[in-house]
């Protein structure tokens, strides 16, 4: 079946045109670069996300911190991770890149805090 | 009154990286002045990734890219920081005065670079008609409601406008848990990059109603309710295609409005119509030696441009600060 979609990869936000069987790639244009090609085969298989929100924190100099996955993770799993993120308060200093919370939902991703926070 | 050779106003990433590109250009003394209690400005509450692309090749959240110019200015001992600092005066001939915590503060700068960023538009300046309760925020402040302060400013939502920083925080309300019940356009196509329709949209289901525009807004204490009308190519409203959606509370992401009261007040020419100087190049203003980069100078929609335009913005002002009589011709 053929149908187009926009790139999300970068803010050019390239036209792709795919052609897909289902959930298999057959042939694509309008992407141009590798990225692109990467995006829609993803997207056709198993669109990936990478999360990114903010986790409560106590007795820090700012009340959340900013986290992120460490790599994207399925699409479908995104409302089952906000769920596990709110479960989780960061109690002790971090620096920014710091793992939060290791293999986050057994996705194979960690949770990365983005900035430093110390105690105020 | 303290001489100082290179004061900039304003430590977001524009105020960053025209810091150390002008002392790598050769300015000794350079000092960055934030009215906030952290270096980076708006970039701290955009969690979102999608920056330095361009600049670090790697896609980066917001603060990630803010922490990694802080980083720099913290190495940096020409460069002195000074928080909490708010500049309420500029003159022509670069003296500034700021207030910081228990002092007032005045000096004479060689060259000022403003790197003060935007305001948002309100819902004031897009007349809306109907009641004044309570539940409508510009979308930059929702932002930073959730992302700094830790609250969620209701349960149902409606955002006017579809400005990248709506369209981002639609994905991020639907992501905690809200109700985004739609996004309201008036123009044919949305303001903010097709990504974020594709990924803060379609990802969550919101729709996107183009051609239209919201009529009013209703409730008693707190909004309950927006009317929604269809308009033609002509923006004028198509009877009979009106119709409710019940909210709580409206998100208004119609623009950004750059800062320069502080070079309005030097005297410099700026265009009321875009509030930007008017100035015969990037990052110049009408005053010789005083320099404007970042959204300040024009809005951009990727901060990418802003730290290439404002190291360009440091260089400059090392430029004038070594032969300042070639500009003042």
């Amino acid at each position: 079946m053929k149908r187009s979609m926009t790139c999300i990869e970068c803010p050019k936000g390239c036209r792709l045109e795919i052609d897909a069987d289902g959930a298999r790639l057959i042939s694509m244009s309008g992407h141009e670069c590798s990225r692109g090609s990467l995006y829609a085969r993803r997207e056709i298989e198993a669109p990936v996300r990478t999360l990114t929100t903010s986790v409560l924190t106590r007795g820090l100099e700012l009340k959340m911190l900013p986290v992120r996955t460490s790599k994207p993770i399925p699409k479908e799993k995104i409302f089952e991770a906000m769920a596990a993120v709110k479960s989780i308060t960061v109690t002790t200093p971090v620096k920014a890149g710091a793992v939060v919370a290791t293999d986050f939902l057994g996705l194979g991703a960690d949770l990365i805090a983005c900035r430093s926070l110390g105690k105020p | 009154m303290k001489k100082r050779d290179l004061v900039i106003v304003g430590g977001g990433p524009a105020g960053m990286a025209a810091a150390l590109a002008a002392r790598a250009a050769g300015v000794q003394d350079v000092l960055l002045l934030e009215r906030d209690q952290y270096l980076g400005g708006i970039l701290n509450q955009c969690i979102h990734p999608g920056f330095g692309l361009h600049h670090f090749k790697e896609e980066l959240t917001g603060p990630e890219y803010a922490g990694r110019f802080a980083a720099l200015v913290a190495e940096d001992r020409g460069i002195e920081v000074s928080l909490r600092s708010f500049v309420v005066k500029l003159t022509k001939d670069k003296e500034l005065s700021y207030l910081r915590p228990g002092a007032l503060e005045e000096i004479k700068a060689g060259s000022v670079i403003l790197a003060t960023g935007c305001r948002e538009r309100t819902r004031e300046m897009i007349p809306i008609p109907g009641s004044r309760p309570a539940g409508i925020y510009p979308a930059g402040l929702a932002q930073k409601m959730v992302n700094i302060e830790g609250w969620i400013p209701g349960r149902a939502a409606v955002i006017v406008g579809s400005g990248d920083i709506g369209l981002i925080m639609a994905r991020r309300m639907a992501l905690e848990g809200m109700a985004v019940k739609a996004v309201i356009e008036i123009q044919k196509t949305s303001r903010g990059l097709v990504r974020n329709v594709v990924q803060c949209l379609e990802d969550f289901n919101i729709p996107l109603y183009l051609r239209h525009r919201v009529s009013a807004i209703h409730g008693r204490d707190r909004v309950e309710k927006v009317r929604v009308v269809k308009v033609d190519d002509a923006s004028v409203d198509v009877p009979g295609s009106a119709f409710e959606i019940a909210c709580d509370t409206v998100l208004v992401s119609v623009g950004l409005i750059p800062e320069n009261e502080l070079l309005e007040m030097a005297g410099a020419e700026i265009d009321f119509r875009t509030n930007t100087p008017v100035a015969p190049g990037v990052n110049l203003t009408s005053i010789p030696g005083i320099f404007a980069c970042g959204n300040a100078s024009k809005v951009y929609d990727l901060v990418d441009w802003v730290t290439r335009d404002s190291e360009l913005a440091g260089k400059m002002a090392a430029e004038y600060l070594e032969r300042p009589e070639a500009a003042d011709r």
